[in-house]
């Protein structure tokens, strides 16, 4: 049976290491530095998927990352990977692929019924039915829709831990782009100027088009020569760059070899961000795709594909060549065919006029010229190729195994666009070039529109010059350059896109998304005539080769349709990324148990040693609980032993600002609505900090340890936005001010000690302090040292109870907060943790970030009083708007449950039996520590006139419903005679 | 909650788009699809209409749509720089939900809900609406309670909303990690009629059916003036000419600023870029929107199979409609995260589009200091599933001369009179919403 | 990605700084109304060009600064201190 078969040695294979590998289950076997695609090929197979839309056999079209068709299942460790591309996978030992979106096999596939309807269903077909109905959409049509669609199956294996991933940063004066001719003597020239080079190549080994070109062996192995030499240019292969995001920043994917993989922990690929000052972009040109009925059996393939399986592999990919070609590059892959022995037997060329037709007529191949070829027979291979005159005339046919088409060469310009370069029509290549404004860069070579290696080098030493020039590098070496070969003499491309005629036999477009001539057709026929409306309307171009063999002539054949030239119609805009990127290299190393940081306390070990529950609050991780208990008791016990005995509590996460300098309380007059400036030294107040809009912004005591010196402390969840409203309206709005602002959360630990019995614990472990009330009243604060260790006091309470604050340097922390657990073993001294905290000043009714929710302002939570009169503070003017002070507004209350029902956060305040959006809701709630019944804070509309009426707290997802009273936010001890005692 | 509005005899039908059916398909398909016409007429401008509408995206092709349908009114340009619907209408990640902390804004896009689940049978055009669920995850305390509230709310304003467990979660997304090594996923709560709704189809919709009605979409079409006179509008200047109207309706989120500086009008919106990601397509492994919550990442599967996905703003002014790198990096980690099994799925594609941020994250229908002038803008991250709802009040603004009453809340003057709607209680700080 | 030249620490990548808005609007003197108040807050000429701002170097010295930035291409053109800030030509 004719086809495919290895026929030679290959640049890159090694054929004294056979590779076994399976594919659909077969055990096939290729050799050391094949692709997938390589061994298939060689193994005599062609078949390799079926396509999107109408499951249709489809086989190998490109030899690198264009491929549209051969996208496989790749089974690994990790489980069943998709879409991957045969083309650019590796062969290695013991790989196992299958073939994907067939069923049951790739052979016999029932789906292929869709091309039987294919009449029926036409590019958007899906927007004018399945709409009756009503129902029927997301139980019968979607599902079914779904199925069908998508190619590959996604089966993870997932393990407990984040796989290994890095993200590595580059720095270059120039990143090259491309390793062909172009790219190549670009970089030599600039990093033999003494410029920082990074040359990136997507192909896994360096050279682009001198890798198929014998006569250029020479001069590659003299470049890759003097590159090892030069240790200011850096050379990546398999990286390929997946964006430019402007500012010289560009992201790359470079995947690792299976040894460098396997030294890294299994690491597959690695992302890239380089910082360039310049990009030259030398990434070269596409093969495209012709148009024509039947374009897409196994066995057609781009030309220059089939020069690359025999010069890279050794492969030849079919027996008898067909080619079908509207320029002269494309004879390359025919004369090298030849040479090894491959038959061809015949060439369709569009042109009446070529130099290289005249070399291959002349060599004996029969050439066809003003032909097209119009339809290809055969199924799961190509068997015969129709080819008629563009003139007219009968169609003639070619028997053949393989059609080589060549529809010219598309620049790649996603990247440069990407930089906001503009497109121009470059009729002598029929495709569209990109002008990159000077300054950001340079393209050189193919990806300029130029041809032959000879002329694309000598583009590339161009565009480096350029350069240097700009990067005022010094002058060029002279000696050690190589001449390039010469390239052969071309004669110009005609454009053609679609060489179909009429409708019968489908004429793809797109491969992937099966797109199709008459699908373009209809979509202008509808109105989708811009570019965009057609893509989006027929999904050309939207599959995971982005449309890069057929995406112009999605173009070219719109652009007839409308009757306009191309250039009118315009190029669809490239995206990121150039290559599709897994996940898992774009998330780099920070995931799962490493996606955020974790801030531990500075007592962590200690609470883990006391058998502390922790629960993560922002970044921080804190105790929750003690001991092993679940639900409610054991906080109650924690809580009561407070307000009974004493307890001890962690508060280090409290952020901690020290605001220094003469003008200090100025500014805290500035920050805070209520007034600081009056703050004798040694004493502490409780402020409120406003945003400009009027609202609420933050709370917490401030305490002023010298004339000039302040310690403000703010929420835990707040500190970090606190201390940069306070940095920038210190920078932007108070210049003048003499005023240093230091976050010195992290400098200090400090603990709480609450209860009856805190005077005892404290005066027992802390020297330096006289603690009676006449001594150190409430919001007292003062130097003290304890077990040692100089530290501060503050006599402030969170609890309602007698309380103290602590703070020591938080590298002794543990010494400090062991002393006062000894000190106060007597008074029967325990911790507490978060939950019990937040029991203690709910009874008490102070607020938190449930009710300090961005929506609240000082008179909503009952701090209207505290508003200064006089002077300017952030938020004043706003908050005197109407819609702040109107009676309707939430306020904030207390609630009692009048029932021994649980009381629940965001449980809603309803009147009798009314129904509607209710009057407010439960913010904070948790069972009293006096009977077990439950309490909470709310926010009420018009709450504080509505207090001691009775509410309904519902809870409807619930289905829960509870009697409350409404009361003082204040249910503890309202006079404040605890924390005073 | 049905709209308190007339509902006039319809429009003359202009296009021969004719009716969408299987059986017109059936039709078509014996004669080679050749009986389709354009599906909205390319018009021309004319030198004067009642209403101009500028901007062809997915509210402004509503608007002309719910004028001419609701109100009769069919003297209506809809003016496009470029081709329609490829703005933010054509650049989101597709979701429609009615979940939002404060009531109005339940009712409104609960009213855009409903519309949606009418929308195919109404404009005879499938855009696939799918309600497949929202499911939003928490993974704190405080997350749940206030998710808890929310729903709450929901469901007293007669809007679905379901608690579900972590096991519930589990049966929901079998991809999820409930684990995931740092914020564990304590449970999450489902809007079962949430879901996506085809981008496309939506535009193009409208446009299909504006057109029939007798509205002028004309495309190519670039306004560069506002023409006032005695504190008035009078028209628009354009790249094709001077159009006159006797309103005009700014449609153009992204842009508002922008066009309303060609009129004086300062606004309380700043632009921001909000990128979006598709993944190659595979079979089905994803039934519901799913949103984390402990960081930026949401995410469904598209009919067509590609994981459509996104985070937050980039949080600062640009009006740059293309994608970055720290915000790849930070979704993508967080997709990995709460998703383990995603890993080795390959990310195909990064956009970016342009939203109208506004200074509460709210959007704004309203009057203008300008007589005529009208704003439909300031989505933030709402646009897409209010396309209908927008569509319909902003009509009925421009139709009556009043806010619709799902919408009277949204105005213009909230900002002055401090009635704002912040959802998320950040402040007046776009880059932050 | 922004790459912002910090005068204390060098050019930096946008991550280690917080964007603070638009710099172009001053806080009015303490006597001015609501309604200076509230354009100073609430509007924003929002322009496609030049836009000065002000971006605090979080994850670097912690200075606030003021940039002029094109919203379109992200070129920057001018960096100041805050305090020393004034529009730069």
């Amino acid at each position: 049976m004719p086809g495919p078969a290895r026929i030679a040695q290959g640049l890159l294979t090694d054929p004294r290491r056979p590779v076994s590998f399976r594919f659909d289950g077969r055990q096939l076997s290729g050799l050391a530095g094949d692709t997938l695609a390589s061994a298939l090929l060689a193994s005599g197979r062609l078949l390799a998927g079926r396509s999107f839309k109408y499951h249709r056999p489809r086989g190998i079209v490109t030899a690198g990352p264009e491929e549209p068709c051969a996208l496989v299942d790749l089974l690994t460790a990790a489980g069943r990977e998709p879409n991957r591309l045969a083309t650019t996978l590796p062969l290695s030992e013991g790989l196992r692929a299958e073939s994907q979106n067939r069923w049951p096999s790739l052979r016999c596939d029932v789906l292929a019924l869709n091309g039987a309807l294919s009449a029926f269903l036409p590019a958007g077909f899906y927007y004018k039915t399945f709409m009756r109905p009503g129902w029927a959409w997301e139980r019968l049509f979607e599902p079914l829709i779904r199925r069908a669609a998508g190619l590959g199956r996604l089966e993870a294996i997932v393990g407990r831990h984040a796989e290994p991933a890095e993200i590595v940063h580059d720095h270059a004066d120039v990143l090259v782009v491309g390793a062909g001719s172009a790219g190549l003597a670009a970089a030599l020239h600039l990093a033999g100027l003494g410029l920082r080079v990074l040359l990136s190549e997507q192909d896994s080994v360096l050279g682009g088009g001198t890798l198929l070109d014998p006569r250029w062996h020479a001069w590659r192995a003299h470049a890759l020569g003097v590159l090892q030499r030069l240790p200011q240019l850096r050379a990546l292969t398999r990286t390929c760059i997946l964006g430019a995001y402007g500012q010289g920043v560009f992201g790359a994917l470079e995947r690792l070899e299976a040894d460098e993989s396997a030294r890294f922990g299994g690491q597959r690929e690695r992302l890239r961000v380089i910082r360039a000052r310049r990009v030259l972009f030398a990434c070269g040109a596409t093969e495209r795709l012709i148009a024509f009925a039947n374009n897409d059996r196994p066995g057609v393939m781009l030309a220059g594909a089939a020069l690359a399986y025999l010069r890279r592999y050794g492969v030849a990919v079919g027996e008898r060549c067909a080619f079908f070609v509207n320029n002269d590059e494309a004879y390359e892959a025919l004369f090298a065919l030849r040479a090894a022995g491959v038959r061809v037997v015949g060439v369709v060329d569009r042109r009446a006029v070529s130099l290289a037709a005249d070399r291959a007529a002349a060599a004996g191949v029969p050439v066809f010229r003003d032909s097209v070829v119009e339809t290809v027979r055969g199924r799961a291979r190509v068997r015969a190729v129709g080819f008629a005159q563009v003139s007219g005339g009968p169609r003639r046919h070619l028997v053949a195994d393989a059609l080589l088409v060549s529809g010219g060469h598309t620049p790649n310009a996603a990247l440069a666009t990407q930089l906001g370069a503009p497109l121009h029509w470059e009729a002598a290549i029929a495709g569209f070039v990109p002008a990159l404004s000077p300054g950001l860069g340079a393209l050189a070579g193919a990806a300029r529109g130029e041809g032959g290696l000879a002329a694309c080098a000598a583009d590339g030493v161009r565009a480096a010059r350029l350069l240097a020039l700009e990067l005022q590098a010094g002058a060029p070496p002279t000696a050690d350059a190589q001449p390039f070969p010469p390239d052969e003499r071309q004669t110009p491309l005609l454009a053609l896109w679609d060489a179909s005629k009429g409708p019968r036999g489908k004429a793809f477009v797109d491969l992937q998304n099966d797109v199709t001539v008459s699908d373009v057709h209809l979509a202008h026929r509808e109105g989708y005539e811009h570019l965009e409306h057609m893509k989006r309307y027929t999904t050309h171009g939207m599959a995971t080769d982005q449309g890069r063999i057929g995406g112009l002539l999605g173009a070219g054949v719109l652009a007839a349709a409308r009757g306009v030239h191309i250039s009118a119609v315009g190029q669809l805009k490239p995206r990121p990324y150039a290559q599709a990127v897994p996940f898992a290299a774009l998330a780099g190393p920070e995931v799962r148990e490493h996606y955020k940081p974790k801030r531990r306390l500075p007592l962590h070990a200690w609470h883990e040693r006391a058998g502390a529950t922790f629960v993560s609050t922002g970044l921080w991780l804190r105790p929750l609980v003690y001991g092993d208990a679940a639900g409610w008791e054991p906080v109650l016990a924690e809580a009561r032993h407070v307000r009974r005995a004493v307890g001890i509590t962690d508060v280090s996460t409290l952020g901690k600002l020290e605001v220094r300098g003469p003008d200090a309380a100025r500014f805290l007059d500035f920050i805070y609505a209520n007034t600081f400036s009056t703050l004798a030294v040694g004493r502490a107040r409780y402020g409120i900090m406003l945003r400009e809009d009027g609202m609420m912004m933050d709370d917490g005591t401030t305490s002023r340890l010298a004339a000039d010196q302040f310690l403000v402390t703010t929420t835990t969840a707040n500190a970090s936005a606190v201390l940069e409203h306070m940095e920038f309206q210190l920078q932007a709005n108070c210049p003048g001010l003499d005023v240093v602002l230091s976050d010195v959360t992290d400098q200090w630990a400090q603990f709480a000690v609450a209860g009856p019995r805190a005077r005892e614990v404290v005066a027992a472990a802390v020297s330096g302090i006289e603690l009676s009330n006449a001594g150190f009243p409430f919001m007292a604060a003062a130097a003290m040292e304890l077990a040692g260790i100089p530290g501060r006091i503050f006599r402030i309470s969170f609890s309602g109870e007698l309380a103290y604050e602590l703070a020591v340097p938080a590298r002794q922390a543990e010494t400090a907060w062991c002393a006062l657990l000894a000190a106060g073993q007597p008074c029967q001294l325990r911790p507490y943790g978060l939950d019990a905290l937040n029991t203690l000043r709910i009874e008490k009714g102070h607020i938190t970030g449930a009710e300090l929710n961005g929506n609240t302002t000082p008179a909503d939570l009952g701090f209207a009083r505290m508003l200064k009169a006089h002077g300017d503070f952030v938020g004043r003017h706003l908050a005197a708007r109407p819609g702040l002070q109107a009676e309707e507004r939430l306020q904030l209350v207390g609630v009692r449950c009048l029932s021994d029902a649980r009381l629940r956060n965001g449980m809603h305040l309803l009147e009798g039996t009314a129904v509607g959006p209710g009057l407010g809701y439960i913010t904070s709630s948790t069972p009293a520590t006096a009977d077990g019944r439950w309490l909470g804070l709310a926010l009420l509309s018009g709450g504080r006139g509505r207090i001691g009426e009775t509410l309904r707290a519902s809870s409807p997802v619930h289905a829960e419903s509870v009697p409350v009273r409404i009361v003082s936010p204040h249910m503890l001890d309202p006079e404040n005679t605890r924390v005073r005692a | 909650m049905d709209p308190v509005v007339p509902l006039p005899a319809a429009a003359p039908v202009r296009t021969r788009s004719g009716h969408y059916s299987f059986w017109r398909l059936l039709r078509e398909g014996l004669r080679g699809q050749r009986g389709w016409r354009p599906a909205w007429v390319k018009a021309a401008p004319r030198p004067r209409y009642k209403v101009v509408i500028v901007g062809g995206g997915g509210h402004g092709l509503a608007t002309a749509y719910y004028l001419a349908r609701e109100f009769g009114i069919t003297d209506v340009a809809v003016l496009e720089k470029g081709p329609i619907g490829l703005g933010n209408v054509g650049r989101n990640t597709t979701i429609v939900r009615s979940n939002y902390f404060q009531p109005p804004n339940i009712r409104f896009y609960e009213y855009s809900l409903r519309l949606w689940e009418s929308f195919e049978q109404q404009l005879n055009f499938n855009a696939m609406v799918s309600q497949r669920g929202t499911l939003n995850l928490f993974h704190t305390e405080a997350q749940r309670d206030l998710f808890t509230r929310r729903a709450n709310q929901m469901r007293l304003l007669g809007v679905d909303a379901e608690p579900v467990t972590r096991e519930g979660v589990r049966a929901l997304v079998p991809l999820v990690d409930l684990d995931n090594g740092r914020y564990p996923v304590l449970g999450g709560f489902l809007q079962p009629r949430g879901g996506t709704v085809r981008h496309d189809a939506v535009a193009w919709g409208y446009a299909r059916g504006a057109s029939e009605r007798g509205v002028d979409i004309i495309e190519q079409c670039e306004v560069t003036g506002l023409r006032r006179a005695d504190g008035r509008i009078t028209g628009v200047e354009t790249a094709r000419g001077f159009i006159g109207a006797d309103t005009v309706c700014l449609a153009v989120a992204g842009f508002s600023s922008r066009l309303a500086a060609m009129a004086d009008v300062r606004l309380p919106i700043e632009t921001h870029v909000l990128q979006a990601w598709v993944s190659e397509a595979i079979k089905p492994v994803l039934d519901v929107v799913l949103t984390y919550g402990a960081g930026h990442f949401y995410v469904s599967q598209s009919d067509k199979g590609g994981l459509v996905f996104g985070g937050a703003i980039d949080g600062y002014n640009t009006y740059a409609q293309r994608g970055t790198l720290p915000m790849a990096e930070e979704v993508a980690a967080a997709a990995v995260t709460l998703l383990p099994g995603l890993a080795r799925l390959q990310v195909l594609r990064q956009w970016g589009g342009i939203m109208d941020m506004s200074m509460d994250g709210s959007p704004i229908i309203s009057r203008t200091p300008v007589a005529g002038l009208v704003l439909n803008g300031g989505w933030c991250y709402g646009g897409f599933k209010a396309i209908p709802a927008g569509g319909m009040t902003t009509a009925h603004l421009i139709a009556t001369g009043n806010p619709h009453p799902l919408a009277a809340h949204l105005g213009l003057e909230r900002f002055a009179a401090g009635r704002t709607l912040d959802e998320r209680g950040v402040g007046p700080f776009p880059y932050a919403h | 990605m922004l790459r912002i030249p910090c005068p204390f620490c060098g050019v930096r990548d946008e991550i280690e700084f917080r964007y603070r808005g638009d710099a172009s609007v001053a806080r009015p003197a303490a006597q001015a109304d609501a309604s200076e108040f509230f354009r100073y807050v609430y509007e924003r000429a929002n322009p496609l060009g030049w836009h000065a701002e002000w971006w605090l170097h979080v994850g670097g010295c912690r200075q606030l600064l003021r940039l002029e930035r094109h919203t379109l291409t992200h070129e920057i053109r001018a960096v100041a201190v805050a305090a020393a800030a004034e529009p730069a030509r």
